[in-house]
């Protein structure tokens, strides 16, 4: 029975703390909240000169070929740190797609600049409020010129590249298409984490080149996505601990009635709580890694747990700190509201914890059939 | 990251395999005339089956060699414990005196006591039992008031006892007594060993709400017991008490009544007709399942977690305090929504009637008692906070007032 990461990985995870403990404190999100900035573009360059971008990408084309075990422990730190960087947008789902779907030479002219951090990458998929589904997508790939629209893209502004999805014929496609070239409009978008952007991309007769077989962008989607919600749950799940950690330390300096309010069982029980929706969502976060760096058969149900168990542990964790805080965690100037909005946006990127239930059930129910 | 054991591990499995193959079958089925787990015959099996382990060199694996034990690695006991959970073994009886009672016998007893029982336990020739709540005092342990005065080289013991497994069957008990009511209440306390059997002694059934009588109350008129079989100096027994009980947060003592998970859950939903079609249809239903899921999963990677460090020699993290406060309450909302999807039918103990014969709502019955045996829901939230999350300890107005001039509210 080994479910845990090796020593060496435990060691990257602390290596990987200490570096953003320096570089990305929380005033770094905080800048970036308050500015008109994509991301932090410094750190994100140390990031990539670290080889974190590729760590999972194989050597062949530019990552460092360590594993998935290796991206986890790193996304964890990153969420903890709520890191103003778009790592997941450009790893998580566009290298991530890449790799599924790309032609040998996508991956080569992509994955190396990815790795790099040369250029960022995003995925587009949401183009109204609701759920997707093909029959609902608008926008279209004919003839290697994509028409439409999407919104609520991730780093939409600071990414070079998007993977589209979009209708093709009577299917669906993966499209890649250079933001920078003729027919892509950027919009920007107001969202509650704006230490990591959103934005609206609309496209008239954009260049773009198929990713994958046409007709099979739906099921490519499906794998990407669950492969980057393993991803996304360990940077959920390291918030989460963020917020946890924030709570424990103002319940243990602040005083009321004459006494630390930790000394409370309002507020220690609150902890213990936050803390048990944690434990459950690590237990189910090694498993899903397990389950995505093995690529095991049971990766769909154990990404889909994880995402649902990381998003209600990060959601409770991260507005009970700010209830433990009282007034001072409403206001702007203390930090709990950037573990709120970044718990927010991570909930919402890939699908919400609503669908991901749904598509958890679906899964349960097809292993029973099979 | 892997599921599998060690060539160690796996050496010992097919061990313990191999054995429980040849010997656990007569004892995994009822025996002729064996009605409930009150009743002789069930008892005799039991025994039976903890004197075929004893001999085999399966009881008390981790316990050292001096005592009768294996001494063997933790990982062992765990890897016998899942082969033997296979079966449907009556270990019930012996949890609470090889799990509790002789870890804290082992801690504080004199040689001479140790040899007497240690081995008598293992074997399954003495069942034991723990007297420890009171009417008076559960979560606040050093409350009770239960009252021992030495005469010679005899405690005179009065009071009552609660909650207690087992006491109608058990040979011996372990008892906390107030041997000193003049003294603030962790000072006051003396702890003993007690012959069942002793005069004075008297165990009466608890029924409880789900109609089975697990536990019992223990009542003690002027019981005599030698100052021998005292752990721990007098006044001293609150330490004697806590390798108790931080030994029962291991051995778990759950009540054995039917229970309901995920599966069940599922399957219930896949056979009961809503308003529309089958209740696994209803989106309010599947959302119910997914967050039933994953607390169930997340319990059982907590757990494989815990047997990782285990199975490196490591100490295993604090992660396994979560287990029963996260697992009680979901058993008891399971058991709800179960009811809930039978819809009129719901309330229904009748087996034929009832889905599942009748599970969920049997389950429902149970699940009270399991929020509050071995640590209610609330004093285990206040262990994580203080133990794990290192948050201060409650402000206690008690600590420093003898114990006969606390209020006791009647």
């Amino acid at each position: 029975m080994n479910l845990d990461f090796s020593d060496d990985q435990k060691m990257l995870r602390d290596q990987a703390r200490r570096f953003l403990d320096e570089k990305s404190p929380l005033k770094a999100a905080r800048k970036i909240l308050e500015s008109d900035a994509p991301y932090d573009r410094a750190l994100y360059k140390e990031i990539a000169e670290l080889g974190w971008l590729g760590a999972a990408i194989p050597e062949s084309y530019g990552g460092l070929g360590l594993g998935y075990l290796e991206l986890c422990v790193i996304a964890e730190e990153l969420g903890r740190a709520i890191a103003p960087v778009p790592v997941s947008s450009s790893i998580y789902l566009c290298a991530e797609a890449i790799l599924r779907a790309g032609s040998e030479a996508q991956k080569q002219a992509y994955l190396p600049k990815l790795a790099s951090g040369e250029i960022v990458g995003t995925l587009a998929l949401a183009e109204k409020a609701g759920v997707p589904r093909p029959d609902r997508l608008e926008t279209r790939l004919e003839g290697g010129k994509l028409t439409g629209r999407k919104i609520a893209v991730p780093d939409a502004g600071g990414a070079d590249i998007a993977v589209v999805a979009a209708r093709a014929g009577s299917g669906v496609s993966l499209a890649l298409v250079d933001l920078k070239g003729p027919g892509v409009a950027r919009e920007s978008e107001r969202s509650v984490d704006s230490t990591l952007k959103v934005g609206g991309l609309g496209f008239s007769g954009a260049k773009a080149e198929a990713l994958g077989p046409s007709g099979e962008g739906w099921t490519l989607l499906q794998t990407v996505l669950t492969r980057a919600a393993v991803l996304y749950g360990f940077e959920q799940l390291g918030g989460a601990d963020a917020a946890l950690a924030m709570a424990r330390a103002y319940a243990l300096e602040r005083y009321a009635f004459g006494r630390q309010i930790a000394s409370f069982q309002a507020i220690k029980h609150k902890l213990a709580d936050m803390y048990c929706l944690i434990e459950l969502a690590r237990s189910n976060a090694y498993y899903a890694a397990w389950a995505l760096s093995s690529d095991a058969a049971e990766l769909p149900l154990a990404a889909a747990a994880l995402r649902v168990s990381a998003s209600e542990a990060f959601d409770f964790a991260s507005k009970e700190n700010i209830q433990t805080h009282g007034g001072m965690g409403f206001t702007w100037e203390a930090d709990p509201h950037l573990l709120l909005r970044r718990q927010v946006q991570l909930r919402h990127v890939i699908g919400s914890p609503r669908a991901w239930k749904e598509r958890l059930v679906a899964e349960l129910e097809r292993r029973n059939a099979a | 990251m892997d599921f599998d054991d060690t060539p160690e591990e796996a050496a010992f499995r097919a061990e313990v395999k191999a054995f429980l193959a040849a010997k656990a079958p007569k004892y995994a089925e009822p025996w002729e005339g064996e009605e409930t787990t009150r009743d002789d015959v069930y008892l005799k099996r039991a025994r039976g089956w903890q004197a075929e382990k004893a001999a085999a060199g399966y009881a008390g694996i981790t316990w050292p060699k001096e005592f009768g034990g294996r001494g063997g690695k933790p990982m062992e006991q765990v890897v016998f414990g899942q082969e033997e959970g296979k079966y449907d073994l009556p270990t019930q009886p012996f949890l609470i005196g090889l799990g509790m009672c002789m870890q804290t016998l082992m801690a504080h007893g004199t040689p001479d006591l140790i040899k007497e029982h240690v081995g008598p336990a293992l074997r399954g020739e003495k069942i034991w039992c723990q007297l420890f709540s009171e009417p008076i005092a559960g979560s606040d342990l050093a409350g009770i008031k239960t009252r021992s005065e030495r005469k010679g080289d005899e405690w005179i013991v009065n009071g009552q006892k609660v909650w207690n497994s087992g006491a109608h069957y058990a040979d011996w008990g372990i008892l906390v007594t107030r041997s000193d009511p003049s003294v603030p209440k962790h000072k006051g306390l003396t702890f003993f060993i007690v012959d069942m059997k002793s005069p004075g002694l008297e165990p009466r059934p608890i029924k409880q709400i789900s109609g089975g009588a697990h536990f019992n109350e223990v009542y003690f008129t002027d019981v005599r017991i030698p100052d021998r079989q005292r752990l721990g100096a007098p006044g001293e027994g609150w330490k004697v008490a806590l390798t108790t009980l931080m030994n029962e947060r291991l051995a778990v003592t759950s009540f054995r009544d039917v229970s309901v998970d995920v599966p069940h859950l599922l399957r219930l939903a896949r056979s009961i007709d809503l308003e529309t079609g089958p209740a696994i249809e209803n989106a309010a239903v599947r959302e119910k399942i997914a967050d039933f899921y994953v607390r169930s999963q997340g319990l059982k990677f907590t757990n494989y977690r815990t047997l990782t460090a285990l199975s490196r020699g490591e100490t295993p993290g604090p992660q396994s305090s979560i287990g029963k406060v996260v697992s009680a309450p979901k058993t008891q909302q399971i058991a709800t929504l179960g009811m809930d999807l039978a819809d009129m039918a719901g309330g229904l103990l009748d087996g034929d009637l009832a889905p599942l014969r009748a599970a969920f709502s049997q389950t429902f019955l149970s699940a009270p008692g399991t929020r509050i045996a071995g640590g209610t829901d609330e004093i285990l939230r206040n262990i994580i906070a203080e133990r794990v999350l290192g948050l201060p300890g409650d402000i206690r107005v008690d600590k420093d007032v003898p114990y006969k001039e606390l209020p006791t509210g009647r």
